[in-house]
This record gives structure tokens, C-alpha cells and sequence, in this order.
């Protein structure tokens, strides 16, 4: 950094240590989102008091009004209703995923990372060939094994998005391992384990649950392209992608059925990626 | 001859009448107002955050692209370019003013040959056909001093050292005759004969008759080829006139403090930062010396695989042996194995050959487990201080683990016991929450030594630790260490590629180059009569005040 970028950093910080920057509206935007779906998904009922599975064949096929704000399917269920109920399928499943995805990742990247060259060698071709598929792909072949369903669905995106986090944690781990604290403990006389629990796996994995927040999102809409594809959830439930799955038949004369699933799987995705890059940046000038 | 130059105003090349810049908030430059004639050399000396670096990128339309700038007038060579367009600016920089920065590694492109790099301005503003500008470019390079430029042309800059680096630089900045260079800490990343070599270019290039601004936090380094120093301080220019004058008698408070900084010629004990008290300023008497030997490298080597599969000897036979109470230098330039002995002794690192002994029993030899509980007997203290602490730690996080105690159970005795350690390095408990992120660069080294404190060592080795600081912050952080050693009878291993400090720190020398041990001695022995014509260059190049 150049005395200039110093004094102009110093400059933009003067007079507030430590004091957090402003929320943007952005942030703020994804915040409130964000508490919306959280009580979506723990207490559907008090955002949408019906019942998502409740049919009314007289008013189907009815475009959004003020009794059904997001319009009605071809039973007559309320779409509203359906797509909050639905949060807690995509929420758990987006949620699971990258903790499968980050689980496996860790276990790969740390034996990557600390056990010497053979090991680190053989987790990285393997790495490799897992690359070489489209993350899609893998999980699509993970379904053909074992069948659809919710379940394999979850493990199916958690396995396609474990090679990325188990190479990051590797090369993380690898930048920590050399660094001149670590080699500061070791000069005050620590452990090999005490310098491993204390200094490098924090310093390696909290950088990564900011990225775990970016990878929610991406988990969602992942989870949703498989149910899309009839490999997920199955209807009738009120998971995002089945139900636009459903409204795709409809397309042309209920556009609302697959729009506004479509819109929350949106909305989820860049809420989780605008919140992870928030927490990141903070971090970053922590 | 700076006096006369100054009256004539028609020659003055730049002219400076109350630049301000600010960036929004506080001004950084708040009122400045110099000129410099041709053929003149002048030197603003300031440390970091005084607005030296702001006021030069000024002169060149560069404050950057949030900063406000103002000035009653700002002309170069007799035309004002105050307000001027950046496009306006293209058209002058290079061909009008010059530039040199500190760093030549990142301000030539990896990917081009110098050459290439070279002839980029004389393609913009000249008229000058291809052949005509290889010439023209040979023609430039001879004239920086840089040996066989026919085959040098082609390099890429990470294949020169850093004084070639620097001499293309330099060469890319004069290539258009500019009449005026402006060289923002042209030798800071060098080492000391490298460092004197630009210098010589610097002088060679203002006697030629171009006006040369020399940006520098060093008044040693200035005090050689500058006509004339200003002295900034808080983005004001506190005191201006001939170097001599400046350097020799200096009249303000602030360039007092940095004369007395430099840290060469002073003998050992010498206070060097300005103190309140008169006591203070008295060199303080010489420890009784003992012989008892606290730690003794024999015969150390160590090597390390080059990437195309040869090897390289970075440390080579080398031994020493550390009295208790005393502190041994170590001197050498980049690349002579200094911090790779330092790991050594250390024990980060195994000896291909030979043995570190600490008080009297096997060092290097015993296993890691062995030697753990005796690692407390040797500290440490990094040049990069920040480095070295765990980034996600507090100052008091820090220090308790130094202690060898847990933060999440810190008992009330404990804070007490940081407040004694923070106290000993001139810190308060003010620190103690805060990250090192947070402190300043003296502040940082100051936990180091806390930190290296904690554990109560016999023996410190203290790598480059005031390398990165600006002089009046290493002349309290050498002060600090001389006093934690009279206190303590600590030995100090201390390393550095700056002569003069280890000339005023050291009791005894260790000259290396190139992985050998060239010269060991007493220090007053070898700054006095040195025998190695390696530490003879070595010292001739030490920057000094001239007198």
C-alpha cells in the first residue's frame, strides 16, 4: 500500500474507529427479506393463515387479487399461501445442501491441506474429476443411483458444491499454515495442535461461512432446478421449483403460477448473496 | 548558489504558492509554498502521514481522483497548471515533469521488456521512428549506468535486481529531458550501496540541470545531493533553507527530532529520541561485560532447492557467539542469509550442517519436544509486526496467550499483569481491546517486544524490527530496547540491513554476504577499521548527515 492509499484510508476512516459502516439500501432491503422468510419458514401460519393444500375448485385459474394476492392454481389453492409454506422446503433444503457441501469440503480440503504431499496429491485429482462434471450433472447422476426425492435431492447439490469449498479450505489452509503468526507460536512454544485449533482452523474457516452464506442461495436455486425437473420435491407439496414446475403447463393463461415461485427463488438467491457479501466486506475492513 | 537561483524567478522550473489538498475531510496539505530552480535538487523530508507524498503526486496532477486541490499558484516552468484536465496533464507528464517512485518492481510492467517500457514516452510525445528510438533508449540506459544495455533492453523487470530496476525507472523518467523529476523515496527498497549509486545518478541528473524534487522520510539520505530541504510536518512545511543550514543547526522543534533520529554515529547508548529530561540525553555508562556465552551458532549451514532443481547455499559455515547482556549485530544486504539465520537460531528451521547451541546445551540438535519448554528463554520480535499476530486477535488476546494463559478465564490478576507489560513498552491499557489492525506502526512493535517480554526470555533476536517504521518511531523503539536490555540484562541478537542502526545498537558485528560470514568483531573495532573490502564499501555507503 502506498503512503497515499495509507493516509487517504486513514483519511476515510478518521474520527470513527471501529464504528461500522452505514447499511446501504440494498442491505437493508435484503435484511427485512430476509426476517420475511425466516418467519415464513418457522411460522407460516402467521404470514398465511390458509391452508396450502386446501382446494376451491370454483375460483381456480384466478388471476391475482386482493382475496388472492399472488392468484390461484387449476385446484383453486392459493398460490400466497403455497409459496410461504414453501419457504421452510427451500430454506432447509438451500441450508443443508451447503452444510453437506461444506462438511465434505472441510474433511477434503483439511486432509488436502495438512497431511503431506501423497494425500494432497490424490485429493487433488480427485478434485479434479469432480470439476470436470458440471455440478448439475453430478447431482444428476447422484439421483439416477438413488432415486428422486427431497432428500437425495439435498445430498445431490450438497456433493456437486463440495469440490469448490474443498479447494478453497486447501489453499486457505496452505496460506495459513506459513504464516509468520503461526510461526510466531511456534516461537512462544506451542503445540502442533495448539497452533492447529487455535491459529489455523479458525483463521481457515471463517472466512468460509461467509461464502457458506453465498452458497445458500446458489443451493436454492439448485434444489429448485431439480424439483423443476420432477427430481426433488413432488407434488403436491409446496416446494419453489415443484410449484413452478406445475404452473409450466399453464404458462400462457396463468402466467402468476410459475412467476411468483419464480420471483422467491429470485428474491431468496440475491438476498443470501447480498447479505454474504455484506458480512464479507465487513469482515474484510473489520 | 540556491539563494541567487531563488531570485530569479523566471528560471525557477516549479512554483508553488499555498497548495492545498484535501480529501474530503481534514486537509492533508494545508498551505505550501516553494520553488526550484534548474539545476537544483530539493529535498521534503517528512514521515508518514505529513503530506509529503500528496504534495509530489500534486505536482504531477495525480492527488488522485477524490482529492480537492488548490493553490494561489502552481506553475511549471513559468506555466500555470493549476485545474489542468487530465487529458491536459498526458499531454506535460513525462514530457514536462518526471516522475520516479519508490517501488520499481510494481511501477514497471511485468510483462513488457524495459525497453519496451522505456520507449512508451518517447513513442507518445516525440515524432522519432522505431530505430530512432531504440537509439535513443541504448542512449538512456548507458546514462543511467546500467551495464551492456543492448542485452538489458530485452529483460522484464522481475528479471533485473532492484538497483537495475530503479535505474530503468529513472531512465524512463529523463528520457524526454524533463525539466523537472520528481523522485518520491527513490531508494528506499535498496540496499545501502545500491542506495548510494542512485544517489550519485540523482546528483549526475541535477547537475545536468534538471530540477530535482526529492521526496525522502530519510534526512540522511537527502542530505548528500539536496541544495536545498523542506521539512514537512502535518501537511505544513515547518522549516526550509540550504541543507546545511536545516541539517546542521536546525531551528524547529520537529526537524530537531529528526536530526537526532538518525541513529548513525551515535555511540552506543546514545538516547535518540528527544527526551524532556536532561539525564536522559547522556550516553549511559557501559555495562560491565561478561564473557558467559548465552548462544553460540557453529558452524551453520543451509540450503534450499531452487525451483529449476539446483541448490542454493543461503547460509554458509557461518559462526558466531552471543555474550550475555550484550547485543550482536548482524549486518548484511538482501540476499546475504540474514533472516534464514535468524530462522535458525530460532530453530524454525534445521541446520543442513552445524549446531545452535542455547546456554551451553544443545539448541538445534534436540528435538521439538525438548526444546519446547526452553523456547520460553528465546524470543522474538519480527519486522513485519502485524504479521505475526493472529489477526483475529485483541492486544490483550495476545498478551495472555504470551503469558501461557487462557483469555476466556482472564482472572483480574491477569489484566494486571498485561497494564506491567504494556507498561514496560511505553503502552497503556488503552490498547488492550483493540487489534493490531487498529494500532500504528510503532505501536504494533511495541506489543511485539510486550509479547516477546511475556514469557521473560534471556536472549531476544530481533529480526529487521524497526525496518518498517519511520525514523523518530525507531529512534523510541532502539531507545526501548536499549533500556529492556540495562534493565535486564538481556542479550539481543539484531539484525538488520541498516548499518547505522546496527552501529549504534551493537556491541558486536557479524558482516555477511552471500551466506558467508565475511567480518566479526567488536563493533567499535570494525565501523572503525574494517578489514573485509566488502565491509569497507559497506560502510562507506552507511547514509550520514554531511557535514
Amino acid at each position: 500500500m502506498s503512503e497515499l492509499e495509507v493516509q487517504a484510508d486513514f483519511a476515510a476512516r478518521a474520527g470513527q474507529p471501529g464504528r461500522p459502516r452505514r447499511l446501504g439500501v440494498a442491505e437493508t432491503a435484503a435484511g427485512v427479506l430476509a426476517l420475511f422468510l425466516l418467519v415464513s419458514a418457522v411460522a407460516p401460519h402467521l404470514v398465511a393463515p390458509g391452508d396450502p393444500l386446501g382446494i376451491d375448485p370454483l375460483s381456480a385459474f384466478a388471476p391475482p387479487t386482493r382475496a388472492h394476492v399472488f392468484g390461484t392454481d387449476e385446484s383453486g389453492r392459493d398460490i400466497f399461501t403455497r409459496v410461504v409454506h414453501g419457504t421452510q422446503y427451500s430454506l432447509v433444503i438451500g441450508a443443508a445442501a451447503t452444510a453437506i457441501g461444506l462438511g465434505l469440503g472441510i474433511v477434503l480440503g483439511t486432509l488436502a491441506g495438512m497431511l503431506g504431499r501423497v494425500v494432497d496429491f490424490t485429493v487433488n485429482r480427485f478434485l479434479e474429476v469432480l470439476f470436470a462434471f458440471p455440478g448439475l450433472l453430478l447431482a444428476l447422476l447422484f439421483i439416477v443411483i438413488f432415486g428422486p426425492g427431497v432428500a437425495t435431492a439435498t445430498i445431490a447439490v450438497g456433493l456437486s458444491t463440495a469440490p469448490g469449498y474443498a479447494r478453497i479450505i486447501r489453499a486457505q489452509l496452505i496460506t495459513v499454515r506459513s504464516a509468520a503468526f503461526v510461526e510466531a507460536a511456534t516461537v512462544l512454544g506451542r503445540t502442533r495442535w495448539q497452533i492447529l485449533l487455535r491459529h489455523i482452523l479458525p483463521n481457515t474457516l471463517a472466512p468460509l461461512f461467509v461464502l457458506a452464506t453465498l452458497g445458500i442461495g446458489q443451493a436454492i436455486v439448485w434444489a429448485a432446478t431439480l424439483s423443476y425437473l420432477g427430481l426433488g420435491a413432488e407434488p403436491p407439496t409446496a416446494e419453489w421449483g415443484a410449484l413452478l414446475s406445475a404452473g409450466r403447463t399453464y404458462i400462457t393463461s396463468a402466467w402468476w403460477m410459475s412467476f411468483f415461485p419464480g420471483l422467491f427463488i429470485v428474491l431468496t438467491a440475491v438476498t443470501a448473496t447480498v447479505l454474504g457479501r455484506s458480512i464479507d466486506s465487513r469482515m474484510r475492513h473489520a | 548558489m540556491s539563494t541567487t537561483a531563488r531570485r530569479i524567478e523566471p528560471d525557477a522550473a516549479l512554483t508553488v504558492r499555498n497548495l492545498r489538498v484535501d480529501f474530503g475531510a481534514d486537509p492533508v496539505v494545508r498551505g505550501v509554498s516553494f520553488e526550484v530552480a534548474r539545476g537544483e535538487c530539493l529535498a521534503i523530508v517528512g514521515e508518514s502521514g505529513s503530506g509529503k507524498s500528496v504534495t509530489a503526486r500534486s505536482l504531477l496532477g495525480l492527488a488522485g481522483a477524490n482529492a480537492r486541490v488548490s493553490a494561489d499558484r502552481l506553475e511549471l516552468g513559468g506555466q500555470n497548471v493549476l485545474g489542468l484536465t487530465d487529458r491536459a496533464w498526458r499531454a506535460r507528464r513525462g514530457k514536462d515533469v518526471g516522475l520516479v517512485l519508490q517501488d520499481a518492481l510494481v511501477s514497471l510492467d511485468p510483462l513488457r521488456p524495459i525497453g519496451r517500457e522505456i520507449a512508451d514516452s518517447l513513442r507518445l510525445h516525440t515524432t522519432l521512428g522505431a530505430a530512432a528510438r531504440a537509439r535513443r533508449v541504448l542512449e538512456l540506459l548507458d546514462a543511467v549506468g546500467l551495464p551492456d544495455p543492448a542485452r538489458q533492453v530485452q529483460k522484464l523487470s522481475g528479471q533485473l535486481s532492484g538497483g537495475e530496476r530503479q535505474r530503468a525507472l529513472i531512465a524512463a523518467a529523463i528520457a524526454l529531458n524533463p525539466p523537472l523529476l520528481i523522485a518520491d523515496e527513490p531508494t528506499t527498497a535498496l540496499d545501502v550501496t545500491v542506495q548510494a549509486q542512485i544517489l550519485a545518478l540523482l546528483e549526475q541528473i541535477t547537475g545536468d540541470g534538471t530540477a530535482v524534487v526529492l521526496i525522502s522520510h530519510d534526512l540522511a539520505v537527502v542530505s548528500h545531493i539536496a541544495h536545498r530541504v523542506a521539512v514537512m510536518h502535518d501537511g505544513l512545511l515547518v522549516e526550509t533553507g540550504s541543507s546545511r543550514q536545516v541539517l546542521g543547526s536546525p531551528r524547529q522543534e520537529q526537524t530537531r527530532r529528526m536530526v537526532a533520529a538518525i541513529p548513525a554515529d551515535k555511540p552506543r547508548g546514545t538516547r535518540l529520541s528527544l527526551s524532556a529530561r536532561a539525564a536522559d540525553a547522556a550516553p549511559k555508562p557501559a555495562r560491565p561485560a561478561t564473557s558467559a556465552v548465552v548462544l553460540e551458532a557453529i558452524g551453520l549451514s543451509k540450503s534450499f532447492r531452487r525451483p529449476d532443481g539446483t541448490r542454493h547455499l543461503a547460509v554458509d559455515d557461518v559462526s558466531f557467539a552471543l555474550q550475555r547482556g550484550t547485543t550482536l549485530g548482524i549486518v548484511g544486504e538482501s540476499g546475504s542469509g540474514k533472516t534464514t539465520t535468524a530462522r535458525l537460531l530460532l530453530a524454525l528451521l534445521p541446520p543442513d550442517q552445524g549446531e545452535v547451541r542455547v546456554l551451553d546445551q544443545p539448541w538445534s540438535a534436540a528435538s521439538e519436544k525438548a526444546r519446547r519448554g526452553r523456547r520460553s528463554g528465546v524470543g522474538a520480535i519480527y519486522q513485519d509486526a502485524l504479521g505475526s499476530f493472529d489477526p483475529r486477535w485483541s492486544v490483550a488476546e495476545i498478551l495472555t496467550d504470551a503469558l501461557g494463559l487462557r483469555h476466556r478465564r482472564r482472572a483480574p490478576q491477569t489484566t494486571a499483569r498485561l497494564v506491567t507489560l504494556l507498561d514496560q513498552v511505553g503502552l497503556t491499557a488503552a490498547v488492550l481491546r483493540r487489534r493490531p489492525l487498529e494500532l500504528s506502526g510503532g505501536q504494533r512493535q511495541r506489543v511485539g517486544i510486550a509479547r516477546a517480554l511475556a514469557a521473560r526470555p534471556e536472549i531476544l533476536i530481533c529480526d529487521e524490527p524497526v525496518s518498517s517504521l519511520d525514523v523518530s518511531v525507531q529512534a523510541q523503539v532502539l531507545d526501548l530496547l536499549d533500556d529492556l536490555q540495562r534493565e535486564r540484562g538481556l542479550s539481543l541478537i539484531f539484525i538488520s540491513h541498516d548499518l547505522g542502526v546496527v552501529q549504534h545498537v551493537s556491541d558486536n558485528i557479524v558482516v555477511m554476504r552471500a551466506g558467508r560470514l565475511v567480518e566479526s568483531g567488536p563493533a567499535t573495532r570494525v565501523f572503525a577499521a574494517p578489514q573485509h573490502p566488502y565491509s569497507v564499501q559497506l560502510l562507506a555507503a552507511i547514509p550520514r548527515l554531511s557535514p
